[in-house]
C-alpha cells in the first residue's frame, strides 16, 4: 500500500538495468540493453514493433527471466523471479492486453492475489475510492469488467498496481486503444503520479505523446538500446531517425487520380446493433473510384456497423447500399466478396481480426481464396507463393509463413490482414483502423499500400482515429456521431478543429457559422 | 397405516432412491467442477472414479476398515488426477486427449486390478467384509426419520451425508474464501492471476488433485454400494460421463450440482417406481383405483425400457441447448478451460 512517508528521494534511481539480454530460441529479443529511471520521472520507451520493448518490460515485471544482465531496483541488485517478486519490489505493470478477470467486479480484480487478511468489502471499497480520489481516477468498484469500456478497464489496471503500493509503474502502449480525450485524461493521472514521486516507464509509438508526457526517452532498435535523450532537447524528427535508423519523411502523400466515378452509394441506411440499440441512423454518402474516403468519429459512433452493413454481416433495417447501381442488401458476405468488396477490420483488442490466430500465413491466405479453386482438394501452392510475396513486399517479420499468426507481433499481423485483402484485387477496400497500435514505419507502409490501391482506381474507405492522418491521407472525410452523419468535408480544406466539433455532434452548418 | 401414509410411501421411496442413485454422479460432478474451475477440462472423470473405486474396494477388502477404504478411494482418484496434472499442467499436453486417455487407462487399470485380486482370492468372487457392509447400510435421517408411519423410509448411507457436506464446503470455498477466489481467477484468466502474484501452478495441482480425490469417492460408491459389496468389472459405467455433462447443467456451481444430480438420479430410477407412483393417489381417492391400475399397467407394458435409459441423456442435450441460448456472462464455463497456461507464451 502506498505510504506517504516512504516516498524515496527524487534523485535516486528507481530502476537501473545493465546489459539485459533475452533470447527466444534463436531470436535475440533483447541484446545488452541499458536503461534507467529516477523516482519522479517519466521515461518513454520508444521503438518499432518487435524492437523488444515489451520483452524488456516483461522481465522487469517477472514474467520472463533475463538470460544475462543485472537489474538494480532502488539501489539494490535484485533477481525478479515472478510477478509477486516484482510487486514486492514496488513494480507494477499495466499490460497492453489487460490482465483482468472478466466476470469479477472492479474491486475483486483490484484486490486479487493480495496477501492480507480478508478485510470487509466496505473498507476495501473505501480504500479503493481513497486511492482513486488521490490520483483523480473514476471507478465504480462494483461494476463487472465485462460491462466496462476499454478506458474503464485500464483504470482498473492502474488501480490494481496502485493498491499494491507500486512506486514504479510500467505502461505498455496504454494509449493504443484510447481516444484522444481519454489519452489526455490518462496523462493527467500520470503527471499526478509523477508529482507524488512515482517512477514511470511508458511504451508508446506515438511521437506526439512522447513529447507531451516524458522527461527522457530511451530508444530501442532491433533489440538494442540505441540512445537515451532528454525530451526537451529533441524533436519528433530526431526521434524517428533514432528509432528507424535512417532519415524518414513524415509527410503523407495524397496522389491525384482522374476519371473518378461513383462506385458505392449508401442511401438512408439505418441499422440496429444486435443488442437492439441504433447503430446507424439515416446515413447517406457516396464513394468514387480512385478516392480515399476517410471516416472520422469518436469510437463506437457507428464505424463498425457501417463496415458490417456493407460487408453483409449485419442486417439492414431500412435504406439501400448501391454498388455499381445494384442494391447489395440481402446478399451473403460471400456474394459481396465476389463483387469485389473487401474489408479489413482491426478491432480494439487487435486480436481476432479476420485471421485464424493458430493458423499460419499460408492457411490464412487460403481462407479467402480456396473457393476460387476447382475440385475437392486444396492447392496450397498459390497461397504459399502469395504469403511469401507478402512477407517480402510488406517486410513482415516472421520465422516462416507456416508459423501461427498469433506468434507474430501486432503490427505484422495487421500487415498480413491488409495484404491479403489487397491481394484479392478488390474494387472497394474498407480498411478499419489499419494502423491501430502500429509504429511509424509500419504505419507509413500501410498508408503507401492504401495510396497504391487508390492509384489503381480502387475506392478506399479508411476508418481512422488519428485526425492528422485522416486529413493528410483522405480526399474527403465523412464524420459520424452517434450513428448519424454530421459532416462530409473536403480533407484539403478542413481543419482538425472543425472535424473535432462535428465528431461531438455539431452539424456542418453550425461549424461553418461558428467560424 | 393411514391412507395418507399409503399415498406418501411410494413417493418417499422414489425420492430416496433418486438421492441414492444421484450420489455417485454428484461426487463426479463436484470433482469435475473443481477441475474446470482451475481451467482444466478433465474428461478423465470415469477413469479417476474407476481408479478411486478400485483402490477403495481393495483397501476395504484387505483392511476391513471403512475409513481406510474411503481414504484409499481418495488416493486412487488423486493418482489419476496426478497423471492428468503432470501431463497437462507441467507438460502442457492437450487436455481433451489426456482426459479421454485417462478414462480409458483408469477403467483398464481398475479391471486389471480386480482380475488380479480375484485370482488371489481363490473363491472366484470378491466380497467386502461384513463389518464394512454393515457400516454402509442406510442411516436414518435425523428429524425426518421421526415422522410417524413414513419416517422409516428416510434413511440414506454415509456417502450421501458426506456428499452434501462436500457440496456445501466446496460452494463456500469457491465463493467465500480468498483461495477459492484466487482459483476462480486462475480458471478465468491465468495470465491475470499470475500477474496478480497468485502461484498458478501449485494452485492448479492442488485443486486438480482434490477434484480427483472427490471423483474417487464417487467411484467407491459405485464399487462398494451399487453392487452390494461384491466386486464387478466396469462398475463406473455411464456415471462418469453423466457427471461431466452435469457440470454444465450445474453452471459450475456446487449447490446447483446437488439439485442437478438429484434430477438425473430420479430419471435413472424412474422406471422402477413409475407404476407405484401412478397407483399412489388411489390410496386417497379409492374411486380412481381402476383407472390408475390400467394406467400403470399401460405404462409398464407399453413404455420401452430404452426410453428410461435415454431420459437422462435427452435431458443433458436439452440442458446444453438451453444453457447455450442464455446470453449471461456469468454461470459459464471458466474462460481458460481447455487451454493450458504457459507464462512465457507470446
Amino acid at each position: 500500500m502506498s505510504d506517504e512517508n516512504k516516498i524515496p528521494n527524487r534523485e535516486d534511481y528507481a530502476i537501473e538495468c545493465c546489459g539485459i539480454t533475452k533470447s527466444f530460441g534463436t531470436v535475440v529479443a533483447n541484446d545488452r540493453i541499458d536503461l534507467s529511471v529516477k523516482y519522479g520521472e517519466i521515461l518513454a520507451l520508444l521503438g518499432e514493433n518487435g524492437s523488444g520493448k515489451t520483452t524488456l518490460m516483461n522481465m522487469l515485471s517477472g514474467i520472463y527471466h533475463p538470460d544475462e544482465g543485472t537489474t538494480i531496483i532502488g539501489g539494490q541488485e535484485v533477481v525478479i523471479n515472478s510477478p509477486s517478486d516484482a510487486m514486492a519490489l514496488g513494480i507494477g505493470m499495466i499490460h497492453q492486453h489487460f490482465k483482468l478477470v472478466e466476470v469479477f467486479s472492479a474491486m475483486d480484480n483490484i484486490v486479487l492475489g493480495v496477501r492480507e487478511k480478508y478485510s470487509n468489502p466496505r473498507k476495501l471499497k473505501q480504500r479503493i475510492q481513497q486511492i482513486s480520489e488521490s490520483f483523480g481516477l473514476q471507478i465504480d468498484p462494483e461494476k463487472k469488467v465485462y460491462d466496462m469500456s476499454v478506458s474503464e478497464k485500464q483504470t482498473v489496471e492502474i488501480l490494481k498496481v496502485l493498491y499494491r503500493g507500486a512506486q514504479i509503474l510500467i505502461l505498455d502502449e496504454p494509449t493504443a486503444v484510447l481516444t484522444p480525450q481519454e489519452t489526455e485524461k490518462l496523462f493527467e493521472i500520470l503527471r499526478r503520479m509523477k508529482e507524488q514521486g512515482c517512477a514511470i516507464i511508458i511504451i508508446t509509438h506515438k511521437l506526439n505523446e512522447v513529447m507531451a508526457i516524458s522527461d527522457r526517452v530511451t530508444i530501442l532498435r532491433k533489440g538494442k538500446s540505441v540512445d537515451t535523450v532528454a525530451t526537451a532537447e529533441t524533436n519528433e524528427k530526431k526521434l524517428t531517425e533514432l528509432m528507424v535508423g535512417m532519415p524518414v519523411s513524415l509527410e503523407i502523400d495524397r496522389p491525384v487520380t482522374e476519371n473518378r466515378e461513383t462506385l458505392l452509394k449508401v442511401v438512408d441506411l439505418t441499422v440496429d446493433r444486435p443488442d437492439g440499440t441504433r447503430g446507424l441512423d439515416d446515413v447517406s454518402f457516396e464513394i468514387k473510384t480512385g478516392e480515399i474516403l476517410g471516416v472520422a468519429g469518436v469510437a463506437g459512433s457507428g464505424q463498425k456497423e457501417l463496415c458490417e452493413a456493407i460487408a453483409g454481416l449485419l442486417k439492414v433495417k431500412t435504406g439501400a447500399i448501391l454498388y455499381k447501381k445494384e442494391n447489395i442488401i440481402g446478399k451473403s458476405p460471400a456474394e459481396i466478396i465476389d463483387l469485389g468488396i473487401s474489408m479489413s477490420f482491426v478491432p480494439e483488442d487487435r486480436l481476432g481480426m479476420g485471421l485464424v490466430a493458430s493458423m499460419g500465413m499460408v492457411d490464412n491466405m487460403l481462407l479467402k481464396s480456396y473457393r476460387n479453386h476447382k475440385g475437392p482438394f486444396v492447392d496450397k501452392k498459390p497461397a504459399r507463393a502469395l504469403a511469401e510475396s507478402l512477407v517480402k513486399r510488406l517486410d513482415i517479420q516472421t520465422a516462416g509463413v507456416d508459423m501461427p499468426v498469433r506468434m507474430m507481433s501486432g503490427g505484422n499481423v495487421q500487415k498480413v490482414l491488409l495484404g491479403r485483402e489487397i491481394e484479392s484485387g478488390p474494387n472497394l477496400l474498407i480498411a478499419a483502423y489499419p494502423v491501430r497500435g502500429l509504429d511509424i514505419n509500419s504505419s507509413y507502409t500501410i498508408y503507401d499500400l492504401l495510396n497504391e490501391q487508390k492509384k489503381k482506381n480502387v475506392a478506399v474507405v479508411f476508418i481512422g482515429e488519428d485526425l492528422d492522418v485522416l486529413l493528410e491521407l483522405s480526399d474527403r472525410i465523412l464524420v459520424l456521431c452517434h450513428g448519424k452523419v454530421t459532416g462530409m468535408v473536403d480533407a484539403a480544406q478542413a481543419t482538425k478543429e472543425q472535424i473535432g466539433l462535428m465528431m461531438t455532434g455539431s452539424s456542418e452548418k453550425e461549424v461553418a457559422e461558428h467560424e | 397405516m393411514s391412507a395418507f401414509s399409503t399415498f406418501l410411501a411410494p413417493i418417499i421411496q422414489f425420492l430416496i432412491a433418486a438421492i441414492l442413485s444421484s450420489t455417485p454422479i454428484l461426487y463426479g460432478t463436484l470433482g469435475e467442477i473443481l477441475n474446470e474451475k482451475s481451467g482444466h477440462l478433465n474428461l478423465g472423470v470415469p477413469g479417476m472414479m474407476a481408479m478411486g473405486g478400485t483402490m477403495g474396494f481393495l483397501v476395504g477388502y484387505y483392511s476391513n476398515n471403512l475409513i481406510l477404504a474411503l481414504l484409499g478411494a481418495c488416493v486412487g482418484g488423486m493418482l489419476g488426477a496426478l497423471i492428468y496434472a503432470v501431463l497437462t499442467v507441467t507438460f502442457m499436453a492437450n487436455q481433451n486427449v489426456t482426459g479421454l486417455t485417462l478414462s480409458i487407462f483408469g477403467i483398464g487399470l481398475s479391471n486389471f486390478a480386480g482380475k488380479f485380486a480375484l485370482s488371489q482370492s481363490g473363491i472366484g468372487t470378491l466380497k467386502l467384509p461384513d463389518e464394512i457392509n454393515s457400516q454402509l447400510l442406510n442411516i436414518p435421517i435425523p428429524l425426518l426419520c421421526w415422522i410417524p408411519e413414513v419416517g422409516q423410509y428416510f434413511a440414506v448411507n454415509i456417502f450421501v451425508y458426506l456428499a452434501v457436506i462436500l457440496a456445501a464446503a466446496l460452494s463456500f470455498y469457491l465463493h467465500h474464501t480468498k483461495v477459492g477466489h484466487n482459483l476462480r481467477a486462475i480458471g478465468e484468466n491465468p495470465a491475470a492471476a499470475d500477474a496478480a502474484g497468485i502461484r498458478v501452478v501449485p494452485a492448479k495441482y492442488l485443486n486438480l488433485l482434490i477434484g480427483g480425490g472427490i471423483c474417487g469417492l464417487g467411484g467407491a460408491y459405485a464399487a462398494m454400494i451399487i453392487s452390494g459389496g461384491v466386486w464387478g468389472s466396469n462398475f463406473v459405467g455411464e456415471l462418469g460421463w453423466i457427471a461431466v455433462a452435469l457440470v454444465i447443467f450445474a453452471a459450475w456451481k456446487p449447490g446447483r450440482a446437488v439439485f442437478g444430480a438429484f434430477l438425473f438420479g430420479a430419471l435413472r430410477v424412474l422406471r422402477y417406481h413409475l407404476t407405484n407412483l401412478i397407483l399412489a393417489p388411489a390410496a386417497l381417492v379409492p374411486a380412481w383405483d381402476e383407472g390408475l391400475s390400467s394406467a400403470s399397467r399401460w405404462a409398464s407394458n407399453s413404455i420401452p425400457v430404452a426410453i428410461y435409459d435415454m431420459l437422462p441423456f435427452l435431458m443433458t442435450a436439452l440442458v446444453l441447448v438451453i444453457t447455450s441460448m442464455r446470453k449471461a456472462k456469468e454461470g459459464l464455463q471458466p474462460a481458460s478451460c481447455g487451454t493450458n497456461y504457459f507464462r512465457e507464451e507470446r
